[in-house]
């Protein structure tokens, strides 16, 4: 295919044209005369000329330039990026799902409403939690609402020197940065050499300021937080709630659930448990789940029944108010829902045997190449490879990464979680067959040799990429955000 | 078996004795006894492809689209046509199953479309830089309120009651968050009171947010606004506006806005009741590094080639944790895409036509309505794609009756507007017919 190096603006010409609007069947009157002229803008826009047929070529030429799950193995650690269900895109095609005004009369919508009340019972289920919220946008969105939640509790009961909010070392990102922007301090705590919550940092970090923690469970290094029962009693000891960051539940469907283990709030990701596409960045979803002292503080509304009837709740009393517009990405909960019902509690439950089975196999295979910090360790549906094994110190993991490019996968996640040093997170999920990890191994094993044998080739990855490695250090230095030809 | 999960028995028997294990059970047995499930999950067995598409084809039924319904509300969401290319550019899976482009080097597709889309939000806003996107129009001008807070270093927002109101009650959820002080301006015949604002534009405010055209559809006089903004140093001027009304409004780069947000569903995006949408923001070169979530930059690659990348990485979570300009992690990645195909296919001339018949239809629909009397006009001002009119008659009654004629009924004003207790506010968009226009205001003479 003859390489692509277009921007749609490039493509412009005078005359050209992509639309046609009906003729306009009432009064034409111009529109200076129906609004005033101070309000008009009088100067040509400044967009492009392009006809349907470059269009359809630009971006089918652009697409040609990216990686989905479709096109390969896509083992990015903490994403799920398993495979999309295509039934999921049908039914959100639904007309009834797709063309509703999220204003439309109760009665006109009730299908739409049961739906999104069958999937906040079933993600109750899977959760262990009492009530759901369907409205946040994305699991950050998730962590901001649930906090918003953990903060009005402490409110509600005066408790206002509640103000800190305890997260670990091995944390997403996303988890102090929620937590500031919900207005708490965060407490970061050590984790113990083996990469879990060290109980003695937790409980030196516990006091009656701290407002809940925050964890992920199987952690980023997707290892199973033994001592949860402990933690949680710990937290709940001294007046703090405990927040359940979804990111990894692909780990732990149908074997054990959140609100079981003591957690009070859960977000979950559907964007990566219950597999709806990623979108390049998004739109994803993440709905919250709280245990039963907690709903009175949900956002408006939420879905209830009554009888044979679906309403929107908007009497909620101690709501801590919208988290966003209307009642979250609906488009998205219906791919979610239908997943559900596909994989029914027997596929949910294989789910997580395989993913889990798949992350262990792949660890197995590498373990002799790579550094697998606990080699005897049970992982769950991830786990976190310290960089190539030996004194290769010319060789970094983003060179391991760049290579496997070359080879035809996504890499893992690479640099973190932080607290491993040249980290290369893998989480291959059950959506792969033995022989794509098999060869996906392989591929690393060969990298491993080649480290050896001519670092400089792995240093210059990749090599046949529709670009080739490309200077973040200049993007940043001389910010071009726009096009401006 | 199930179709998503390709391995068979053997091979897990295969990669069990590879790991050393004897059973899946095995890979779980770290969960502690005392928390273990022990039970199935009380959900319906898994079903087949045809009877789970039986299942929700039998639920979506059971509503009523606009398909089947002539559409005449709005009030934030809008029912525009979407060209028949965005469909099926936007379900490319290369575009749709790929994750954030942090692998620069295989994701040029992606990153090259959010280059494309930055590039036309900051044609239509007037402004130097946009980011990749936030959820929704309202999260927008919530975030938008925490840059000029974090900007100007002051915690007080006014903002006018013309602004979206649910907007608003997203606003006052993130701002308590923070102690953020948010300050109502009220409306002075649907437009916001510039004597009120003029009093309540202090050295402590950090940002004064309008929407236009305004939640009636009033086309506010924004330069008079930036005006009384501006007249504090450092106050900064955010404006949420509808992107369709640029093809024909002045661009509130041009009036001196400091923030741009909007809500960017009418771009080629689906109603699917309410979301997934698209929140844009934009913003002047000068605050470019306060600028929440992604943001593509152009560079070259190691021969010397275009390409793009994300940038200014310092600003964000995955980096700098709790220092980020904001916790957000996803944009709204395929809806960008939407857009960009949108924005380009309708194009210089295409977004200027959209714009002037939709300022047409629904000129004529407000005169058709308001012409016998019976529904009088709530305001007098110039308006652009809705209006809202009043009666003696309960929005309830009106709208039941309109639905019995397979019409969906403007948006009852009173629940957020109480002085406005019988207004409804009706949105016209291009795809309104003048049969359908004049089915709606005869059904309308024969209410009262």
């Amino acid at each position: 295919m003859r390489k692509y190096n277009e921007l749609i603006f490039e493509l412009s010409k005078a005359g050209r044209k992509a639309y046609k609007l009906p003729e306009a069947d009432v009064e034409t009157l111009p529109v200076e005369e129906l609004i005033p002229d101070k309000y008009l803008n009088k100067d040509e826009l400044d967009l492009t000329e392009v006809s349907e047929v470059d269009i359809v070529r630009h971006y089918t030429n652009l697409s040609n330039k990216n990686f989905g799950v479709d096109t390969g193995f896509y083992p990015l650690g903490s994403c799920t990026m398993k495979y999309n269900p295509k039934i999921n895109e049908n039914m959100t095609g639904l007309d009834g799902f797709k063309n509703i005004h999220p204003h439309q009369p109760e009665e006109t919508v009730q299908g739409a409403l049961r739906l999104m009340y069958e999937l906040d019972q079933a993600l109750c289920e899977i959760s262990g939690m009492d009530k759901m919220t369907l409205q946040p946008a994305a699991g950050a969105h998730g962590e901001l609402t649930g906090l918003a939640l953990i903060k009005a509790y402490h409110e509600h009961r005066g408790d206002t020197k509640r103000t800190k909010i305890i997260v670990p070392d091995s944390a997403h990102g996303t988890n102090p940065a929620s937590a500031v922007m919900a207005g708490f301090d965060t407490i970061e705590i050590k984790s113990t050499e083996e990469g879990l919550v060290d109980i003695e940092s937790l409980k030196a970090a516990l006091s009656d300021e701290v407002a809940g923690l925050m964890l992920t469970n199987p952690n980023t290094l997707g290892l199973f937080e033994r001592e949860i029962v402990e933690i949680a009693k710990l937290v709940h000891d001294c007046g703090g709630l405990v927040y359940y960051d979804g990111a990894n539940a692909n780990a732990i469907l149908g074997k054990v659930r959140p609100g079981d283990m003591g957690f009070d709030v859960v977000h979950f990701n559907l964007h990566k448990t219950f597999s709806t596409p990623h979108g390049g960045g998004g739109p994803g979803s993440g709905p919250v789940g709280v245990k039963k002292k907690l709903i009175d503080f949900l956002p408006t509304p939420t879905v209830e029944k009554d009888g044979d009837r679906y309403y929107l709740n908007y009497n909620i009393p101690h709501s801590v108010g919208r988290m966003k517009d209307f009642y979250g990405h609906f488009g998205v909960l219906v791919r979610a829902y239908t997943y559900i019902l596909t994989m029914g509690r027997d596929g949910l439950n294989k789910v997580s045997d395989i993913a889990v089975l798949n992350a262990n196999y792949l660890a197995s295979r590498l373990k002799d190449y790579y550094n697998l910090p606990e080699e005897d360790t049970i992982y769950k549906h991830e786990f976190v490879l310290a960089g190539l094994k030996g004194e290769l110190s010319e060789v970094t993991t983003l060179d391991v990464a760049k290579r496997l490019l070359d080879y035809g996968y996504h890499p893992p996640t690479v640099y973190f979680p932080l607290i491993v040093r040249e980290a290369i997170m893998v989480e291959p999920t059950e959506t792969e067959s033995r022989e794509t990890l098999d060869e996906f191994a392989d591929a690393l094993i060969k990298i491993a040799e080649e480290a050896k044998e001519n670092p400089d080739m792995l240093r210059e990855a990749p090599h046949n990429t529709p670009v080739r490695r490309v200077n973040e250090t200049q993007a940043a230095r001389n910010p071009i955000l726009k096009y401006e030809g | 078996m199930y179709p998503y999960i390709p391995n068979t028995k053997e091979d897990e028997k295969r990669m069990l004795e590879a790991i050393g294990l004897d059973s899946i059970e095995d890979l779980f047995k770290d969960i502690p006894e005392s928390v273990r499930l022990n039970r199935e999950l009380n959900l319906k067995p898994s079903m087949s492809e045809m009877e789970v598409a039986r299942y929700l084809t039998d639920l979506a039924g059971k509503n009523a689209s606009v398909n089947e319904l002539t559409c005449f509300l709005g009030a934030g969401a809008y029912d525009h046509y979407v060209p028949s290319i965005i469909g099926h550019i936007i379900s490319r899976s290369e575009f749709l199953t790929s994750y954030t482009p942090y692998q620069a080097e295989i994701s040029q597709g992606t990153l090259q479309y959010i280059f494309e889309y930055q590039t036309l939000i900051c044609k239509l806003t007037g402004m130097d830089v946009a980011n990749a996107s936030l959820y929704d129009g309202g999260t927008a001008i919530a975030e938008a309120a925490f840059m000029a807070v974090n900007q100007t270093r002051r915690d007080q927002v006014v903002i006018s009651k013309t602004v979206n109101p649910q907007a608003r009650e997203v606003l006052k959820t993130y701002a308590h968050l923070q102690g953020i002080e948010i300050i109502e301006i009220e409306d002075e015949g649907g437009v916001t009171d510039l004597e009120e604002l003029k009093k309540n534009v202090t050295d402590k405010t950090a940002a004064v947010i309008v929407q236009n055209p305004n939640f009636f559809g009033i086309i506010e006089d924004l330069e008079a606004i930036e005006e009384i903004a501006h007249s504090q140093k450092k106050t900064m001027f955010i404006t949420s506006v509808d992107p369709i009304s640029l093809g024909i409004l002045k661009s509130p780069g041009s009036i001196g806005a400091d923030i741009v947000v909007g809500e960017g569903q009418p771009l080629g995006i689906s109603l699917q009741f309410g979301g997934p949408y698209l929140g844009f923001m934009a913003t002047k070169k000068a605050y470019m590094r306060k600028l929440p979530g992604r943001i593509v930059g152009q560079t070259v690659d190691e021969d010397g080639n275009r390409a793009f990348v994300l940038t200014l990485q310092a600003r964000e979570q995955h980096i700098r944790r709790e220092k980020a300009t904001s916790n957000i992690c996803s944009n709204q990645g395929i809806n960008t895409l939407a857009a960009t195909i949108y924005l380009t296919a309708l194009g210089k001339e295409g977004l200027r036509e959209l714009a002037v018949q939709i300022t047409q239809k629904s000129h004529y629909a407000f005169n058709e309505i308001t012409k016998s009397g019976k529904y009088k006009p709530l305001f007098d001002k110039p308006f652009f794609k809705e209006f809202a009119v009043t009666s003696d008659i309960d929005p309830a009654v009106i709208n039941q009756r309109l639905l019995e004629e397979k019409i969906l009924g403007g948006y009852p004003l009173g629940k957020d507007y109480p002085r406005y207790k019988n207004g409804i506010l009706y949105a016209v968009t291009e795809k309104r017919t003048k049969e359908e226009i004049d089915k709606l205001s005869s059904v309308l003479e024969g209410i009262i």
